[in-house]
């Protein structure tokens, strides 16, 4: 009998120790790559005190780079929950020829270098236009470059709910009498609602760091076209690292706000699932 | 019926005025000037350059995630340990920022004035405008991926295969690659994937840290940024081909592994 327990006991205590490896590598090398960076990011705008911070962050371009960020991804998002949701409708209900192959083309924009993107929007939407449509160095450049990179993350939230969404229940609603809207506002719509805000969330996460589909389409121009990320690149450029570092600390706070977010919409979506 | 031809045409037409026609355009104009201009623009010494420096880039920072990824995924999934909810949020963190706030994060540390800078360079070793702190920019905005596909899986199989191999006496060794590894494939193998995407078409932490000296320290994307600003455009645009087929690729793959996955 004791040798048996003897026999268990060895491999759990080496399994143990393997855990523990685990940990302390897993640890280690967030720490090294990912924390120690950002460490020096924060050190680096609070050097000068907490006023240097503020006066680096609320420098009139900087604010308004920051204005312009967070007003276009909010834009953006918006528009994104509206084509991420008919997109994903649209392939799990509808059918036809070349399904799979629009399917596989979404998530494109993830695969594709950001730097591509921002040139092949201004291929189609530039100075040399073959439609005739120039936006470049507009606004409206730097929406369509949002818009092209944060593309699938609405669709991909919403389409694996969309599946296992029961069908029997819009066939009640229209069988008792609910117009095709009233079904889809009462009965679909509340499902899909929570996958709808966690890619509203990535996808905003997403647009307010984006830099290089924006810097090659947007001109930016301070004031009118500028991101924060670009803003950021240019004081790292004319040696301004302690302002950029400011900067950097607000955008690194949205993005922890985002992720809290997202992590709280997950909560409340499976809150009933135990 | 009308509605849904109505929204099907919505979705597709949104889709082809976003995605595909500018993209058909740029390998139109790459090609407008013959193949053979094409050719010659991505043949060039700097070109040539840009082109194996961001594989040989990826070919460390991939490998390097992918092993980190597992052991990362294991910890989070199979251990308990204080600061589990953070460790967990933190490898999140590089989807959520700017690329150019990690490009300016590791020059905060690793510059001539940063943290550990003096002392490495001290020791003969220059990370920033060098190949090192490209290797490092690659390896934070590429880290969550593979963590992030094999999570779930390893939820998904249990621990109790695991454990009755180690009953009947495996090492846990033993237990990893014959137990854990062959059940988690596919999540890894699609983590890898999509991390080499993320290598090979990372700009702008690079771009910070790399100084973007042509022939030296440039990428295949900073390339494409390099030729543009130069009114190159059959230069940008034939590079940025080259990149679009590797995305292409990248899709190709994907979709393999999820058949892969549900065969």
């Amino acid at each position: 009998m004791t040798s048996s327990t003897a026999a268990v006991r060895r491999p759990l205590t080496r399994r143990r120790a393997a855990g523990g490896l685990s940990v302390g590598i897993a640890t280690g090398y967030l720490s090294v790559i990912v924390l120690l960076p950002l460490a020096a990011v924060v050190a680096r705008s609070f050097e000068g005190g907490a006023d240097a911070f503020w006066r680096a962050i609320s420098d009139p371009q900087a604010v308004a780079a920051l204005r312009i960020t967070l007003f276009w991804s909010v834009v953006v998002v918006a528009i994104n929950a509206v084509a991420g949701t008919v997109t994903a409708w649209v392939l799990v209900r509808d059918d036809f020829r070349g399904k799979g192959l629009v399917n596989a083309v979404i998530d494109l924009p993830f695969a594709l270098p950001t730097i591509v993107a921002g040139l092949t929007l201004l291929a189609l939407y530039g100075p040399r236009s073959p439609i005739g449509v120039n936006v470049a160095y507009t606004t409206g450049a730097l929406a369509l470059a949002l818009l092209f990179v944060t593309l699938p993350f609405v669709v991909r939230t919403v389409q694996p709910v969309l599946l296992e969404l029961d069908r029997e229940m819009e066939e009640a609603a229209a069988s008792l009498g609910a117009t095709t809207f009233q079904t889809f506002r009462r009965v679909v719509f509340p499902n899909l609602f929570p996958a709808i805000l966690s890619g509203v969330a990535l996808s905003f996460a997403r647009a307010v760091g984006e830099f290089g589909a924006v810097v090659l389409i947007s001109g930016n121009i301070p004031y009118k076209t500028e991101v924060s990320s670009v803003y950021i690149f240019g004081q790292i450029e004319s040696d301004n690292v302690t302002g950029a570092a400011a900067v950097s600390v607000v955008l690194l706070a949205i993005s922890l706000a985002a992720l809290l977010a997202i992590g709280a919409v997950r909560r409340y979506a499976t809150r009933y699932d135990g | 019926m009308t509605a849904r031809l109505a929204l099907r045409v919505a979705a597709l037409g949104y889709l082809a005025a976003i995605l595909l026609v500018p993209l058909g355009l740029v390998v139109f104009r790459a090609f407008e000037d013959g193949p053979a201009k094409a050719w010659a623009a991505v043949t060039t010494p700097d070109a040539l350059h840009a082109f194996w420096l961001t594989i040989l880039i990826a070919a460390i920072a991939v490998p390097a995630n992918t092993v980190f990824g597992v052991i990362c995924a294991l910890a989070i999934v199979r251990r308990r340990f204080p600061g589990h909810g953070i460790v967990n949020s933190v490898v999140d963190l590089p989807l959520a920022l700017s690329p150019v706030v990690v490009g300016l994060a590791l020059l905060l540390v690793y510059a001539r004035t940063g943290w550990l800078g003096p002392a490495l360079l001290d020791s003969g070793i220059q990370v920033i405008f060098a190949f090192p702190g490209m290797v490092l920019a690659t390896i934070f905005v590429s880290l969550p991926f593979v963590v992030r596909e094999v999570v779930p899986v390893l939820r998904e199989v249990g621990d109790e295969q695991e454990q009755a191999a180690s009953t009947l006496g495996a090492s846990s060794w033993q237990t990893f690659w014959r137990i854990t590894l062959p059940a988690i494939r596919w999540g890894v193998a699609y983590g890898v994937v999509l991390t080499t995407a993320r290598a090979l078409g990372e700009f702008g932490a690079v771009s910070v840290v790399s100084g973007r000296i042509a022939g030296r320290t440039e990428t295949l994307t900073l390339f494409v940024n390099e030729r543009f600003e130069r009114f190159d455009l059959v230069g940008a645009y034939a590079a940025s081909v080259v990149l679009a087929l590797v995305a292409i690729a990248t899709l190709a793959a994907m979709t393999l592994v999820r058949r892969g996955e549900h065969a």
